[in-house]
């Protein structure tokens, strides 16, 4: 029993990422990489076909088959093929409602993060905030469209209020769980250490409850995506929330289709951004490593 | 003045009640101690003999409800880095390296950067991780995790090492290398350890002086000096003889409060 305290101790071998097993070597190596992204398209391709034989070739179908959509897309995009009101109009859209999702979701954030650190940490703030909180929380963005217009008028900044709200609960929520949750024994080690007082809240809250607060911050934007429809119900002349409303009165329906599936691919891409940055902002976290 | 002599710990009739549902427990009652610096000093007893209350009582995260608890004859006021505490589940800062575990009681306490770098090197070569410097706390196994939380004290200048049942959670075999490792840091640092445990074996093996406590109401009953040389061997007869010893007295103890 002779300690050695030069050389890293044997057991310490246990903890280096254990080498995967080799697969069967038949499979060439790109196959393994593509399997995930092959799965995945395995269930929208069976929606497309079933979507494509039930619709096409009926004229008095009132979804348009995939392939007209794919076109109406395609012009909307970069024209050249109706050349009606909606032709080369996409970016104009697009960017309206990114502008709206990005704007609203960091007005939320910079409401809801230190609000919600300070109901999170100060038994006073959370009494006087809290209760009042729960009760406006259930509400949905929906049954806020009415009162946003006569408050904020129609337009743009109606939009921007609702978008804000749909992402300020999921932000608010979760950093107060975060700040809360907070192992009470890293409190009483960073005492011990020295670390006492305020410092605390910028070397233990706030790293300790960063996970919680990152999940918030990715649920509210997703959710700011969600209500970018309802938040362009108020009168806005551009959005792809907008088109999608004005298309549905003019009963074009593949425009509304349209503008789902970008909503659906903005949503899925300002998603994937984010997770990245909490990949590598987070690498510590076993959740996010 | 400070006097060689002086004891670096001293409990004066300490006692803490806690209110648990209405109902007032007794952790601890009428704890007396002196513990000389360089010192190993074992905790012994089962669950709920009040030496974890003790430990946390001497670390200042409790405050004792009546008697005194003084570290140089100064009153224990509040936690404080003079004392350092190695907790069983080892509250680690999952966010910082090893490295940044170790540093950050130094930088906390406004130490110069380049003076904590060293300090940071010295003390994970001392623990031997130097090839997990940058490692995250999820990497690591359990005993390389009490290792860094033993560096993350010692590099904050403890004087006192308060140690809660620190191998509780490792296999045997870690354990084992671990108890052989503190004693080796212990000698080299002459470190003062109160260490609490509910192993008789581990107190037999580590300590200068077994403290034996029992529960309901938790107090001390009994000092045991262990005499047997260092390095210690788990079957030498004597090392038995004294466990034996141990043994009774802790379940005599039982016997009493059954009777």
């Amino acid at each position: 029993m002779s300690a050695s305290l030069d050389a890293a101790p044997p057991e310490t071998l246990s903890a280096l990422p254990a080498v995967e097993p080799e697969e069967a070597p038949a499979r060439p190596p790109w196959l393994k990489r593509a399997r995930d992204p092959l799965l995945a398209l395995i269930f929208p391709a069976l929606v497309l076909l079933f979507w494509h034989f039930a619709t096409t070739g009926r004229p008095y179908s009132l979804i348009p088959p995939p392939l007209d959509v794919a076109r109406a897309l395609y012009d909307l995009a970069f024209g050249g093929i109706n050349d009606d009101a909606y032709s080369r109009t996409l970016l104009v859209h697009l960017s309206a409602s990114l502008s709206r999702v990005y704007g609203g979701f960091a007005i939320a954030a910079a409401v809801a993060l230190p609000l919600g650190l300070m109901i999170g940490r100060i038994p006073l703030v959370r009494r006087l905030f809290d209760p009042t909180l729960q009760v406006l929380r259930p509400i949905p963005v929906t049954a806020w469209l009415p009162l946003s217009m006569i408050i904020f008028g129609l337009g743009p900044r109606s939009a921007f209020f609702l978008v804000c709200l749909g992402a300020f609960y999921p932000i608010l929520i979760n950093t107060i769980f975060g700040v809360r949750s907070v192992d009470p024994r890293l409190f009483e080690a960073a005492s011990m250490l020295g670390c006492q007082g305020t410092a605390q809240f910028y070397k233990v809250v706030l790293p300790a409850s960063l996970p919680a607060i990152f999940t918030g911050l990715r649920l509210g934007l997703g959710f700011a995506w969600v209500v970018i429809v309802v938040g362009e119900m108020t009168g806005v002349p551009t959005g792809l929330g907008a088109i999608i409303m004005e298309a549905r009165q003019l009963s074009r329906t593949e425009i509304v289709i349209c503008g789902m599936a970008v909503i659906g691919i903005a949503g899925f891409i300002s998603d994937r951004v984010v997770l990245l940055i909490g990949h590598r902002l987070l690498r510590w976290s076993p959740n996010f490593a | 003045m400070l006097k060689a002599a002086d004891p670096i710990l001293v409990l004066r009739g300490v006692s803490k009640q806690f209110a648990l549902q209405g109902r007032r427990i007794d952790a601890l009652r009428d704890a007396h101690l002196r513990v000389r610096k360089g010192e190993f000093v074992c905790l012994l007893g089962a669950s709920g003999c009040g030496k974890s209350t003790l430990l946390r009582i001497v670390a200042g995260f409790e405050t004792p409800t009546r008697g005194q608890a003084l570290m140089w004859s100064t009153p224990i006021a509040g936690p404080g880095p003079e004392r350092g505490m190695v907790f069983q589940d080892y509250a680690l800062f999952p966010w910082l390296t090893v490295r940044g575990n170790i540093g950050f009681g130094p930088l906390a306490r406004g130490r110069p950067a380049g003076e904590v770098k060293d300090t940071v090197e010295r003390f994970i070569a001392l623990v031997g991780l130097q090839r997990f410097a940058d490692a995250y706390p999820h990497q690591l196994s359990g005993g390389m995790k009490q290792r860094v939380a033993i560096a993350r004290v010692l590099a904050n200048d403890a004087e006192l090492l308060l140690m809660d049942e620190p191998f509780g959670a490792l296999d045997a075999m870690t354990r084992e290398r671990l108890q052989d490792e503190l004693l080796d840091i212990w000698q080299r640092t002459g470190l003062t350890v109160l260490f609490v445990t509910h192993s008789i074996e581990e107190a037999v093996f580590l300590a200068d002086r077994i403290v034996v406590m029992s529960p309901g109401p938790g107090r001390i009953e009994s000092e045991v000096t262990v005499p047997l040389p260092r390095p210690r061997s788990v079957v030498a007869p004597e090392f038995n003889e004294l466990r034996r010893e141990l043994s009774q007295q802790l379940h005599s103890h039982h016997a009493r409060k059954a009777a």
